[in-house]
């Protein structure tokens, strides 16, 4: 599974980056980029559908 | 003299104390009887109350304007000379093209990163100002605590005097809070204001510093450099923006924590549920409602919108719109999925929303540590202050020894 930020979408609120930090960073401006290829572990899976379901904009996105 | 409200669909009224105090219940009957309600009051305007008008709106900015965000606007003229002091309060009230590169100025300085910098001084105030609270005979969490903390911060992040934020209060408060009567008086504040920042932005241009003023004086507006009448602007929006919001969020937290004693008693056992807690306090008691220029004619949900009116993009109703949460008028903190829009959404998505969330993190957990456990003080009443932003403004509490 692997995760993605529609860069159109994202406007910076940051929850991503707050709810999983492992996998969402912020850049200069604030807005997220992905870390790595965006490859989520089982250890990071909540985490990640968390960040899905709190993010205010629907800019994150999860493909198997 | 106020006149009572009977009709909400046809004559609304966010000044009504009823509905400062208590909006939820005419939000849940409108949101089911007429959606997009209208008033002639304060110059007249609609205003939104479900989850999917506002998000849909505040996305149809090109017809929904930002040039004048105020939920009540003055008609009186301007009566400042806007080539020293600069034009209303970019990025706030400005449209595509020029909202980008006026909020790309201010962004870095608002980031995640930048913000973990000023949360030893955040914490450094919140200490002292419990300090003094506990000392003193009575204890008001929003005059003597919540109101306190965002204007210091505000000003060391700007990088002016610490001295100059009981000023800020006073000035923040005539401008956001005198909706109703006294246009003169919010003018007046607006001008001091801006007058303030012309004179510091002079002062920086003279040696830059690593404060965000210097930051937007050395910045560039997409290769432009910043005029000082921009800068100026710029720090008016800073100054308005973060002060009356994020001393609402802290007050209202602090007011659902006094009323409800097992969720405080939650908190305490468990520190690490403190920032779901509080994204469920910005959700259930979000502080800004903010206004849109219809820019276009368009029809829009039943209502037939021409150019020149007003509506009010409510965020505080949109949040407990049971369409978008489940069983929203409880407030669960341990709630999970939690996709609220207090900091509005799209293109003015809250600059400062990162370092708001840091202030309110900061200062629960602070007052938690220090304190013992609180209730509402019955002697005395809280108050609440509403209209473009609401909050606890007295605050009584009783601790327990
Ligand atoms: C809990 C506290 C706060 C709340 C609930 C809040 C809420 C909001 C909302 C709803 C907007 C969107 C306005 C619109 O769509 O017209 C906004 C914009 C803005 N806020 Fe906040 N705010 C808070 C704290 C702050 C702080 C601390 C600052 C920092 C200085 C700040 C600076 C701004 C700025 C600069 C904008 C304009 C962004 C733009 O137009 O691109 N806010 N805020
Ligand atoms: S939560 Fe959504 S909008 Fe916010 S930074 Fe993450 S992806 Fe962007």
């Amino acid at each position: 599974m692997k995760v993605k930020v529609d860069p159109t979408m994202c406007m910076g609120h940051a929850r991503c980056v707050s709810l999983a930090p492992a996998l969402f960073e912020s850049d200069e401006l604030g807005n997220a980029v992905v870390i790595g290829d965006g490859s989520v572990n089982s250890k990071w899976e909540e985490a990640v559908k968390l960040a899905v379901a709190n993010c205010p904009e629907y800019a994150i996105s999860m493909i198997e | 003299m106020h006149e009572s409200v009977d009709d909400w669909s046809g004559d609304y009224d966010i000044f009504d104390p009823k509905y400062i105090e208590n909006p939820y219940p005419i939000w849940q009957e409108l949101r089911v009887s007429c959606p997009v309600p209208h008033t002639q009051r304060w110059g007249g305007s609609h205003m939104t109350t479900t989850n999917e008008d506002t998000r849909k709106i505040a996305k149809m900015v090109d017809v929904f304007s930002s040039i004048n965000p105020l939920v009540v606007s003055s008609d009186v003229p301007v009566t400042f000379d806007t080539d020293t002091y600069g034009v209303g309060a970019p990025p706030i009230s400005t449209d595509p093209p020029q909202h980008g590169p006026a909020r790309r100025l201010i962004l870095p300085a608002l980031s995640p990163q930048a913000v973990i910098g000023y949360r030893p001084f955040t914490e450094q105030i919140c200490r002292s100002l419990v300090t003094e609270m506990g000392d003193a005979s009575y204890a008001d969490a929003a005059e003597q605590y919540a109101q306190q903390i965002p204007p210091r911060v505000i000003a060391h992040i700007l990088g002016v005097d610490l001295d100059d934020a009981d000023q800020f209060i006073a000035w923040v408060r005539d401008v956001l809070e005198q909706g109703k009567g006294d246009v003169s008086k919010r003018l007046d504040a607006g001008l001091a204001i801006r007058m303030y920042f012309a004179e510091q932005v002079k002062l920086k241009r003279q040696s830059l510093g690593s404060d965000m003023v210097s930051q937007i004086l050395s910045g560039d507006l997409d290769g432009t450099p910043v005029t000082d009448p921009h800068a100026i602007a710029t720090c008016v929006l800073l100054l308005i923006a973060g002060i009356d919001t994020t001393w609402s969020s802290i007050g209202s937290a602090i007011w659902h924590l006094a009323t409800y004693p097992d969720d405080q008693a939650r908190l305490r056992q468990n520190r690490d549920l403190l920032p779901v807690a509080i994204e469920e306090f910005l959700r259930a008691y979000s502080p800004v409602t903010m206004a849109r220029l219809v820019l276009k004619p368009i029809r829009y949900n039943g209502v037939d919108f021409v150019p020149g009116d007003k509506l009010l993009l409510n965020f505080p109703a949109a949040n407990r719109d049971p369409l978008a949460f489940e069983d929203p008028e409880s407030v669960q903190i341990d709630r999970r999925d939690n996709r609220h829009i207090a900091f509005g959404i799209g293109i003015h998505r809250c600059a400062g929303s990162n370092l708001a969330r840091m202030e309110m993190e900061t200062s629960l957990r602070i007052l938690l540590e220090m304190m013992p456990p609180f209730t509402l003080d019955p002697r005395r009443s809280v108050t609440w202050g509403g209209g473009q932003v609401r909050g606890p403004r007295n605050l009584p509490l009783r601790f327990s020894d």
